[in-house]
């Protein structure tokens, strides 16, 4: 099925602060069109402010749109009935890991949603174990969450999410806070989730992470401005750089190099294809 | 070093008393509050010793375990001996000096005291001993459940004693790290009397504050993402379920406090 799974039609949002007078209107999402089809791996990119994770939170329905519609499996966000059930198939990871687990052993935080959701007892135990498996957190079902690592507590949570069985998993930043080791488990298990046929949407600040999606999209100042494959988004270095976005470390480097007057392509997006192209650049 | 707290004071274990179910713990320690209370004497309280005695022995949690949770209360225990001791006169004079008179009546009330708040203190952190916070929060839950009709928001309840549970390690690392912080700054938090100590705490309050309300921003957020819609409709993994085992609590502790009201009966006053 290759049917748009989150439709975006027109979409504006503004956060409305009560507490001045006369109210203050911040106008965040100014007209977002987008499609993501079922199954797609979406980096959507953006400098801090640019409006990424009120777009995320729009999407399953915790901020409803001012005009224009957002759809969920053909759901509008903005019928009451279709809360739960939009919440239930498109899941959401935050960047703080800490503030998203909310129980005091790990399996019984993997619980929590589907508990919410009223799964039979025996059901839950079995869809826990098979969360908890998947992202390789199986041997510490039994822990206290503060007492596992970054990468640890992040692999939960996802975790949590999935027992839903979602069909989308929306991340805003979740690597933001980890160290290395903590981005590449967690980066391994959003690939790993994306190949068992779940859709994908990953807000995040790591060029090399988004370098790895199928598609990218980029936003500043509450519009879509770029919306095409990495490789194409990241050779047009300039206008990313004019977004206050950077680019992959070997685009980066390829673009020098055609800057001093080498015949190279910015077209470069991971290490491998850099090095061949660089040996094929020195043979000449 | 901070992250190594436990969770409230849960011992895992697999003796009978961790076995049981956790509303007929709570409800017999009830049950054990009570005979400890209606002991008139010294005979019956024996009654209420041999019964925490053999709880402990079953539960097989180690003695030093049993000091721990005694050791905050020692102020107390002295207070109410010295009390008692110096405040009942009746009986025969044991001991006289200047305005201070110690006499039997005396002596036996406040061992009686003791004993009972010893014996209170030991039996009731078997309960926590041997049960985990998670199922002490649910059985809370389903004891209190009735009160639901009565509008008492029982389940909101538990929840937070969950949250405050799974947030306490949280906070206190960051009071640790805050407290660095405000050091590094030249932050003095030692030194100076109480009223000074004091003051030098509010600049790790207010931080702490700030942050705690960022935290249930974001995990009323998080929450609500996993489709919470509060307690209507929610189902639990793990179900409480009773066994034999606590039949035979129950009657055991039914025995001892049959036993605490033949003994009050039988012994004259
Ligand atoms: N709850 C809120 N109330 C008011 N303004 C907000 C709120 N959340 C975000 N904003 C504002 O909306 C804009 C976009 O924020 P956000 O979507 O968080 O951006 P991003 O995730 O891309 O960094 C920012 O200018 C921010 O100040
Ligand atoms: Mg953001």
């Amino acid at each position: 099925m290759s049917e748009n799974f989150i439709e975006i039609k027109d979409l504006r949002f503004s956060y409305i602060n009560d507490l001045e007078d006369p109210p203050v209107k911040t106008e965040v999402l100014k007209g977002v069109t987008l499609n993501i089809k079922k199954g797609e791996f979406v980096a959507v990119l953006g400098h801090n402010g640019s409006g990424k994770s009120t777009l995320a939170k729009c999407i399953n329905a915790i901020n409803l749109p001012e005009s224009g519609g957002v759809y969920v499996a053909g759901m509008d966000t903005i019928d009451e009935m279709n809360l739960l059930p939009i919440r239930q198939r498109v899941g959401m990871v935050f960047q703080n890991p800490d503030n998203q687990i909310v129980a005091t052993i790990v399996e019984e935080d993997v619980a929590f949603a589907l508990e919410n959701m009223g799964v039979a007892p025996d059901e839950i135990r079995r869809r826990v174990d098979e969360a908890l498996k998947a992202v390789g957190m199986y041997e510490y079902r039994m822990h206290a969450p503060h007492k596992l690592s970054g990468g640890q507590k992040q692999r939960v949570a996802i975790a949590g999410i999935i027992a839903m069985r979602p069909d989308c998993i929306l991340l805003d930043e979740p690597t933001a806070m980890l160290d290395p080791k903590g981005r590449q488990e967690v980066m391994k298990t959003i690939k790993m989730l994306n190949e068992q046929g779940v859709t994908i949407v990953l807000i995040t600040h790591y060029m090399e992470e988004a370098a790895q999606a199928e598609r990218v999209v980029v936003i500043d100042g509450g519009e879509v401005v770029m919306d095409d494959v990495p490789r194409k988004i990241f050779s047009q270095v300039e206008k990313m750089k004019s977004l206050g976005l950077d680019v992959p470390q070997v685009t980066e480097l390829a673009w020098e190099l055609q800057k001093a007057g080498y015949d190279i392509s910015t077209e470069i997006i991971d290490e491998d294809e850099c090095v061949a192209k660089l040996a094929e650049l020195l043979q000449k | 070093m901070i992250k190594d707290i436990t969770l409230g004071q849960y011992f895992p274990g697999d003796s009978v008393l961790h076995r049981m179910d956790a509303r007929v713990k709570l409800l017999l320690t009830a049950v054990f509050i009570v005979m400890l209370f209606i002991a008139k004497g010294i005979e019956g309280l024996a009654v209420g010793i041999v019964f925490t005695v053999a709880a402990f022995l079953i539960s097989k949690i180690p003695l030093k375990m049993m000091g721990k949770s005694l050791k905050p209360i020692i102020p107390v225990i002295i207070f109410t001996a010295v009390l008692n001791l110096v405040f009942i006169t009746t009986g025969d004079v044991l001991w006289e000096w200047k305005f201070i008179k110690l006499t039997r009546d005396g002596l036996d009330t406040s061992l009686f005291m003791v004993i009972r708040i010893i014996c209170l203190i030991c039996g009731s952190s078997l309960l926590t001993y041997t049960t985990s916070p998670i199922d002490l929060t649910d059985a809370i839950e389903k004891l209190l459940s009735p009160l639901k009709k009565v509008k008492v928001p029982v389940h909101e309840l538990a929840m937070m004693m969950t949250i405050a549970l799974r947030f306490i390690p949280t906070l206190i690392e960051e009071t640790d790290k805050i407290m660095s912080a405000q050091k590094a700054r030249g932050a003095d938090m030692e030194t100076g009397n109480i009223l000074q100590k004091a003051k030098a705490l509010i600049p790790i309050l207010i931080p702490l504050f700030v942050a705690s309300f960022r935290h249930a921003e974001e995990l009323a957020l998080a929450m609500e993402c996993r489709c919470y819609h509060g307690g209507e409709g929610r189902t639990r993994m793990k179900q409480l379920k009773m066994s034999i085992l606590d039949l035979w609590g129950t009657l055991f502790c039914m025995v001892f406090l049959a036993g605490v009201i033949a003994v009050n009966y039988f012994t004259k006053r």
